[in-house]
């Protein structure tokens, strides 16, 4: 574990992501999709299904879950872990809210040397 | 000589630490300014006042004896104009008081949304006691108010409103009432017992405009909807009062931010109230107010005191809805849900538990035990033990668990189960007796719980005791949030006048806070399908090709199919379906199966541009994505070509023309030959027409996917008009009674052709209330989806939020 504070980076208003839906950040290594459930919590992931590589964040947002739009994978949107019967994870970044901004973790901006 | 202390504002907070430094002796001179013409009165009191059940006096906390008999000098209905830090003196309007300390308690002022007319005579914000005796002089029996805002006080205004007989209107932004203290299925419940005492709410509405000449008139909401208002009352929420403040240099962030001695930035000017901002945390309630209190008057009698934000709980002031809510309710990935609903008496009752530990309740319908639940919070109990049973509140604790069986074992044989069949327990045990050992073959023999299904846990449980247990599970359910199946829900649906998604989980008992993938588009479908004027579409609950408006493929990108009428075009409309395959760079255009044409390979990002385009030719889009109307396959017909017997082409363009933009159970594609040589293949489509030289021969019921089946015949009609009548009135039977993802063969073998032909085809009223029908859900929905998105304002979803890259790389 590192014992570095984690960064946070001001991205945008919760209202720009509608509830049970997502929007797309571009990075220099792919895209992340930032999630707002129904309770108005934020979730980061890769927007890459491991399956077929479908795009997360078109899928459909229910309770902490999102379910792939291409062939129906349904992840786990804080550990990123696949549900059920299918097998394989999409990295999670860390987000949250304070005082209605979205902020993630810097932590995406330098993954490439990481991953 | 004592020390000088000015304090700026007369509200609950401050009026609570002048009790303290007085009761204490402290040795402070005070002069307190108050911009009101009054002191110290209950704010939370004002919501009874207003409905007429207290009056001002009985409000009153402190009247003008006690702040004589304390040495209080008040500057009552004088504005402070300035702060001088460096020289430490107020500024009055009507002179300086020089201060040794200074108490900023200048609390809140309402947000007025800046829309036209709300400057507008009769538009009253709701905060204060002039606030409550302006809407009071205002509420005419029988005259109309409109209350922006459906949190706390804005329901609290409305309650009042009605009860002195004004019909009231409430608008609330957001998907539910009161979203920040309760979830989607309380605030449902909340809606549903203030609408049955007469008031009205209009969730997700955007206030547009306040209308009126010389006084308020009306209000316009974004969506088009205007509700006449004699009243306007502004109540979508406060803001720390800060100017002062901010024009003396004190640091100020959202509110004035203070530490926990309630010390500015500034060591001598301390803040409390609605004012203050403490940890990046701004205070509305009034527990945590009077704490603030309590610890500032110690801090001016220098006693070490340190101010700690507690949890909070509410409750409505609203007689009649019984409401609560405390702690942290949100879904987190650590926390677990206990959901408690009874639909049949209106209770919801959800506990969040984080560990061993309970985080948050929200409760609606039965609070008695919400105190009982406050506490486990704010001590932090350990509730491992009675976790079983904690829902059920304290009476149940200490018993051991409850076995749910139980009270199900104890009821005697004649014992009705099922209400709507009259079918007792003592039946039900018989029939699986009989060999009945699932809850199909059950409902077969006996019909308990094939009805509204509400008993059907109750039935499952009998069953269970009768086999011992081994009750093969019947998945009959539409998904894990529910047992119902899909026929059940849309009968409830519609017997229950169930017109939203939160109504329908709480009515029906589902089992997650938001549902999944699967019911919610269902859910979706189905309401919009039943009530095409009360329900709006949910975007959030459309699979991606039609909540995108195009269709997904492989890689993410989408392909573009705008509508060609019969598979007729013009060079017009090619050419600019040319021009913008080229201007976005489409890989690939293709002929469809549908008779248009497909461009392939869009960005998303590209979508809107494109289509404006398209839409400046004069196209629209042609659905190619929706479960909904696709394509009206036509052949040339009678006007050229030599077998034609009568104008197919002109049939299918009516027919496509009448029935675009509706959306169905699951796709619906339609075919018209101009003769049986059938050259559209309108035998293999959900519809299909051949024309004969009698008239139209319409078929339906077809397949040509994964099932290859041709269509069966419903009726031969001698005239045009009779034909698309008639398919107009199947449509809307398949749109209403169909499970979701059910294709038109599907749903005729499950309530069989011959049904359907006694509604669409024997029973003439039935067929033309359907036509009827079907007409009134295409007012609202027979429009453009591209021409909607790819307005200005409505681009923005389809791209991303923000573009990192830049950053990543410096």
């Amino acid at each position: 574990m590192m014992a570095q504070a984690t960064e946070w980076l001001d991205i945008a208003a919760l209202s720009d992501i509608p509830q049970q839906g997502a929007r797309l950040l571009r990075t220099g290594a792919g895209c992340v999709a930032i999630f707002r459930t129904h309770d108005d919590r934020v979730f980061a992931l890769d927007d890459r299904c491991p399956h077929k590589g479908g795009p997360l964040s078109e899928g459909i947002v229910a309770g902490h879950t999102i379910t792939c739009p291409l062939h129906n994978w349904v992840f786990d949107l804080n550990s990123g872990q696949a549900q059920g019967a299918d097998e394989g994870a999409v990295r999670s970044y860390a987000a949250r809210v304070e005082g209605g901004r979205v902020l993630v973790s810097t932590e995406m901006l330098t993954r490439r040397s990481a991953a | 000589m004592m020390e000088k202390l000015v304090v700026i504002g007369a509200g609950m907070a401050s009026g609570r630490m002048l009790e303290h430094l007085t009761d204490a002796n402290a040795p402070y001179q005070i002069t307190l300014f108050n911009a009101e013409p009054r002191g110290n009165y209950n704010r939370i009191m004002l919501s009874p006042v207003l409905s007429g059940e207290k009056t001002y006096e009985d409000i009153v906390t402190h009247d003008a004896d006690w702040y004589q008999s304390r040495g209080i000098t008040t500057r009552f209905g004088e504005h402070v104009t300035g702060i001088d830090c460096k020289r430490k003196i107020v500024h009055g309007q009507n002179g300086a008081v020089p201060y040794d300390k200074l108490v900023i308690a200048t609390g809140s002022a309402p947000f007025m949304i800046p829309v036209v007319g709300r400057d507008l005579p009769g538009v009253i914000a709701y905060r204060d006691l002039d606030d409550t005796n302006a809407m009071i002089a205002a509420a005419q029996p029988g005259a109309e108010a409109v209350v922006i805002g459906g949190g706390l006080l804005g329901l609290e205004a409305a309650a009042g409103l009605q009860m002195r007989g004004m019909k009231v209107t409430v608008i609330h932004l957001m998907g539910h009432l009161m979203e920040r203290q309760l979830d989607p299925s309380a605030g449902y419940l909340l809606q549903k017992a203030l609408e049955a005492r007469g008031i009205r709410v209009h969730c997700k509405g955007a206030t547009k405009a306040i209308l009126g000449e010389t006084h308020a008139e009306a209000v316009l909401l974004e969506d088009g909807t205007v509700y006449g208002a004699d009243l306007v009352v502004m109540a979508v929420g406060i803001r720390p009062e800060t100017r002062l403040a901010v024009d003396a240099h004190l640091e100020v962030e959202r509110g004035i931010t203070v530490d926990d001695q309630l010390r500015t930035s500034d060591p001598s000017v301390f803040a409390l109230g609605e004012c203050v901002e403490h940890r990046q945390q701004l205070f509305g309630l009034v527990a945590p107010l009077y704490d603030q209190a309590k610890v500032l008057a110690s801090t001016l009698m220098g006693e070490a005191s340190a101010f700690q934000p507690v949890q909070t709980a509410t409750k409505l002031k609203v007689t009649g809805c019984d409401l609560f809510s405390a702690g942290d309710f949100a879904d987190g990935p650590t926390r677990e849900d206990i959901v408690f609903r009874d639909p049949g008496r209106g209770i919801y009752k959800r506990l969040v538990i984080e560990g061993d530990r309970l985080v948050g309740a929200v409760m609606y319908g039965d609070t008695a035990d919400g105190s009982w639940f406050f506490g486990l919070i704010k001590d932090q109990t350990d509730i491992s033990q009675m976790r079983e049973t904690l829902i059920f509140g304290p009476a149940f604790q200490g018993g051991g668990s409850v076995d749910p069986m139980a009270a199900v074992a104890a009821l005697p044989p004649d014992a009705e189960i099922c209400g709507c069949n009259g079918v007792c327990k003592g039946r039900i045990v018989d029939a699986v007796l009989g060999g009945a050992d699932t809850l199909d073959k059950l409902r077969a023999t006996t019909k308990a719980s094939a009805s509204c299904g509400t008993c059907t846990g109750l039935v499952q449980q009998v069953m269970a005791l009768t086999l011992g247990g081994d009750v093969a599970e019947a998945a009959v359910g539409m998904c894990g949030c529910t047992d119902l199946a899909h026929e059940d829900v849309r009968r409830l649906i519609k017997a229950k006048g169930l017109k939203s998604m939160p109504a329908v989980m709480q009515d029906c008992g589902w089992t997650t806070p938001d549902g999944c993938a699967k019911c919610r588009p269902a859910l979706n479908f189905y309401l919009l399908a039943d009530w095409p004027l009360d329900y709006h579409d949910d975007r959030q609950s459309r699979f991606v090709n039609e909540r995108n408006h195009a269709n997904i493929q492989k890689d993410g990108t989408y392909s573009v199919v705008p509508r060609m009428w019969g598979g007729v075009t013009t060079p017009a409309e090619l050419r600019a379906i040319a021009d913008a395959a080229e201007k976005y760079n489409v890989p690939m255009v293709k002929v469809t199966g549908g008779q248009r044409i497909d461009l392939l390979g869009v960005k998303k990002e590209d979508l809107p541009a494109m289509w404006a385009d398209l839409n400046d030719a004069g196209m629209v889009s042609g659905h190619a994505y929706a479960k909904g109307l696709r394509t009206v396959k036509t052949c040339v017909g009678s006007e050229f070509c030599r077998f034609g017997t009568q104008d197919s082409t002109g049939l299918g363009i009516r027919l496509e023309k009448l029935l675009w933009g509706s959306w169905t159970p699951h796709k619906v594609k339609l075919g018209v030959s101009g003769c049986p040589r059938n050259c559209a293949e309108a035998t293999c489509k959900d519809v299909g027409v051949v024309c004969v030289d009698s008239g139209y021969q319409v078929s339906v019921s077809g397949a040509a996917g994964m099932e290859v089946k041709e269509t069966e015949l419903l009726v031969t009609v001698p005239t045009e008009d009779e034909a698309v009548e008639v398919i107009t009135a199947f449509i809307q039977l398949y749109r209403e009674n169909a499970r979701y993802l059910d294709r038109a063969w599907k749903w005729t073998a499950r309530v069989g052709l011959d049904w359907v032909k006694a509604q669409v085809v024997d029973d003439p009223d039935q067929r033309r209330a359907l036509v009827a029908r079907f007409d009134l859900s295409q007012s609202v929905y027979r429009k453009d989806p591209w021409a909607e998105h790819a307005k200005p304002g409505a681009r923005d979803e389809f791209s991303p939020l923000t573009d990192l890259r830049l950053e990543a790389a410096e």
